[in-house]
């Protein structure tokens, strides 16, 4: 009959106005400044840059490829090279950004410069209290402000950050290695050349050159 | 005078007191200047307290707590609303008909106030005690479409423009039942004071009232004059010129600010002089409804059934989905209308076989029986052609 359907919604109104009184349950919104949801291990929203160590500067990971700020889809990443060199974490000397700015103004948190990182230096941050009362220079972040430590990203993304430390000392152990290896290569014909009459010049040891790993 | 009479007469006798320190000649125009200033000050008070329960109750259907943060269980909510809306930015469009722009709230507003006049809120407590009481109400009512078209024309926005024209081809529509289900009760009191209206539903049968809305057509009337009454003051499910969904705001999406505020708050008041008159025609009035609780002051029972009936328009725009254009229109006249219609044939066939032998219950029997009848036949015919089910798209995929 016509109107049965509206008597019905009313009643199903009127059971959800007096049960949220009486059961909590039903009430789902969470009063978001005194509880908090749990953020979820897959959570972006804007990038930071990781550091080793306890030394942000120092132990930066990033080498200013400035791959990120090319595939920057809005381009907000800006990179200045420095002019001197630092050891990264195999102990090779790199380039450290002099400046590396991100504007989260601009930045669409795609991720893309996440993805392209081939150091694992840029990852995303959960950070969203970033409200500011100054729109331009308030949500232009600098080196300074985008690093973060290590730890950090183990507590926001412990899965993803487990997967690239255990990266990042594999390669370290092939480097190592390699530089072990290679060293030993060029002792042995150094040996060889040593106890060899010819006159030869002695090689170059190695294309990797350093093998002085300091971590 | 005994306590509860005293109570009950406390306002008509402040005015006539303040009235008197007055030098004669005027009196009548300061008694009436007091009464415009107690409605100009209690109805935008009810709308204020309307506009949180409203928000907390909507909540509340939907499971959520509603506004909670201004004041103890965000009772302070309207204040912060107010001191929002007065101090935001007053934008005219650059294109728009200034003039008429200004001009559009303003008459919203004085139109539903003028409403008001003829309201009696309690015992001895009506404005203007006009013969032709309820013509008043309904003429000014519908000047209300000219407010609402002013603002949809002269904001030069497309958004407004398509609001208004849905809000008068709707009001319009919905104009015709509205007036027509009310008739009834002019019929049945021979008057179209709203204050002899009341005075008609002010008997007892042991300690049940003679309200109409306890007689068939009166029910009949009631349900129908309350369905136009949500038309016509664009309350869900006939909030089609405003639906955010699909017009922004409909004919006010380019007010602003205060003028804001005034549609706003012209919205409720029209809602509440509506309600006011349903109750006024079928519930009675100030009436106490039932015979034992007649110390309860008249002015007491007029706003509680005011906040009964705003209640039960907040709990239908929690619980229905808006109609679509087509289906507004023919609600209103292929149901509406013909129920209406048959309503006044059985409200004369009511009073006539009242008389004649089939007094008491033969009467309620056929009455009731002709407009249940009715009522099954119509949905019936109306839902013959109706699809339910998902709806196929046949170009866009």
């Amino acid at each position: 009959m016509l109107g049965e359907g509206i008597l019905k919604g009313l009643g199903e109104t009127a059971k959800n106005f007096a049960a949220s009184f009486v059961s909590k349950d039903r009430l789902t919104t969470i009063q978001y400044p005194e509880e908090r949801a749990p953020v979820i291990e897959n959570t972006r929203d804007f990038p930071f840059l990781v550091y080793d160590g306890e030394d942000k500067m120092a132990g930066l990971r990033c080498v200013a490829c400035q791959i990120c700020e090319k595939e920057c889809p809005p381009k907000c990443i800006y990179i200045v090279k420095s002019t001197d060199k630092k050891p990264d974490y195999v102990g090779k000397p790199q380039i450290y950004p002099a400046r590396f700015d991100i504007d989260i103004s601009v930045c669409m948190s795609c991720q893309i410069c996440v993805e392209v990182c081939p150091f694992e230096a840029i990852k995303m941050d959960t950070e969203f209290e970033l409200s500011t009362t100054d729109r331009f220079g308030g949500l232009l972040y600098d080196r300074d402000q985008l690093a973060r430590s290590n730890q950090h990203y183990h507590k926001i993304h412990p899965t993803e950050a487990a997967e690239v430390d255990a990266r990042l000392a594999e390669e370290k152990a092939k480097s190592e290695a390699k530089a072990k290896a290679a060293a030993e290569a060029a002792a042995l014909k150094a040996a060889a050349a040593a106890a060899a009459p010819k006159p030869t010049p002695a090689p170059a040891p190695a294309p990797v050159s350093v093998k002085e790993p300091t971590a | 005078m005994s306590l509860p009479s005293q109570l009950d007469q406390v306002f008509v006798l402040l005015q006539h007191w303040v009235a008197g320190l007055f030098p004669v000649w005027l009196q009548p125009f300061v008694a009436t200047v007091l009464a415009v200033v107690g409605i100009v000050a209690s109805f935008p008070a009810i709308f204020a307290v309307t506009t949180v329960l409203e928000r907390k109750g909507l909540g509340r259907i939907q499971n959520r707590l509603g506004p909670n943060r201004v004041g103890p269980l965000g009772i302070l909510q309207p204040v912060a609303d107010g001191i929002k809306s007065l101090t935001k930015e007053d934008i005219v469009p650059f294109t728009a008909d200034g003039l008429v722009h200004f001009l559009a709230p303003v008459v919203l507003v004085v139109a539903v106030f003028l409403g008001f006049a003829v309201l009696p809120i309690g015992r001895n407590m009506v404005l203007a005690n006009m013969d032709a009481g309820l013509l008043f109400f309904f003429a000014i009512g519908a000047s209300t479409e000219l407010s609402v078209f002013m603002a949809g024309w002269s904001s030069r926005n497309k958004y407004s423009l398509l609001g208004a024209m849905r809000a008068v081809a709707q009001m319009i529509s919905y104009e015709v039942p509205l007036l027509l289900s009310a008739t009834v009760i002019v019929m049945m009191t021979g008057s179209l004071s709203t204050v002899k209206i009341v005075e008609a539903q002010g008997g007892f049968t042991g300690f049940l009232p003679h309200w109409y809305v306890f007689t068939p057509w009166g029910f009949a009337g009631f349900v129908l004059f309350v369905i136009a009454a949500l038309a016509e003051t664009n309350r869900s499910p006939f909030d089609l010129p405003e639906g955010e969904s699909e017009l922004v705001a409909g004919y006010f999406t380019e007010y602003s600010g205060f003028k804001f505020a005034l549609f706003f708050l012209g919205e409720y008041l029209g809602m509440f002089s509506i309600a006011g008159f349903a109750i006024t025609l079928f519930l009675g009035g100030w009436g106490a409804p039932f015979s034992f609780l007649g110390f309860v002051p008249s002015w007491g029972w007029f706003f509680l059934k005011l906040l009964g009936a705003i209640a039960l328009f907040i709990w239908l725009r929690g619980t229905l989905p808006r109609l679509r254009q087509d289906q507004l229109m023919n609600f209103a006249w292929k149901f509406m209308l013909p129920m209406t219609l048959l309503n006044l044939v059985v409200a004369g066939a009511w009073r006539f076989m009242g008389e004649g032998p089939f007094g008491g219950v033969t009467r309620w029997l056929v009455c009731s029986a002709v407009l249940l009848a009715a009522y099954v036949l119509l949905g019936r015919v109306l839902m013959r052609h109706q699809k339910l089910g998902p709806r196929s798209y046949r170009y866009a995929e």
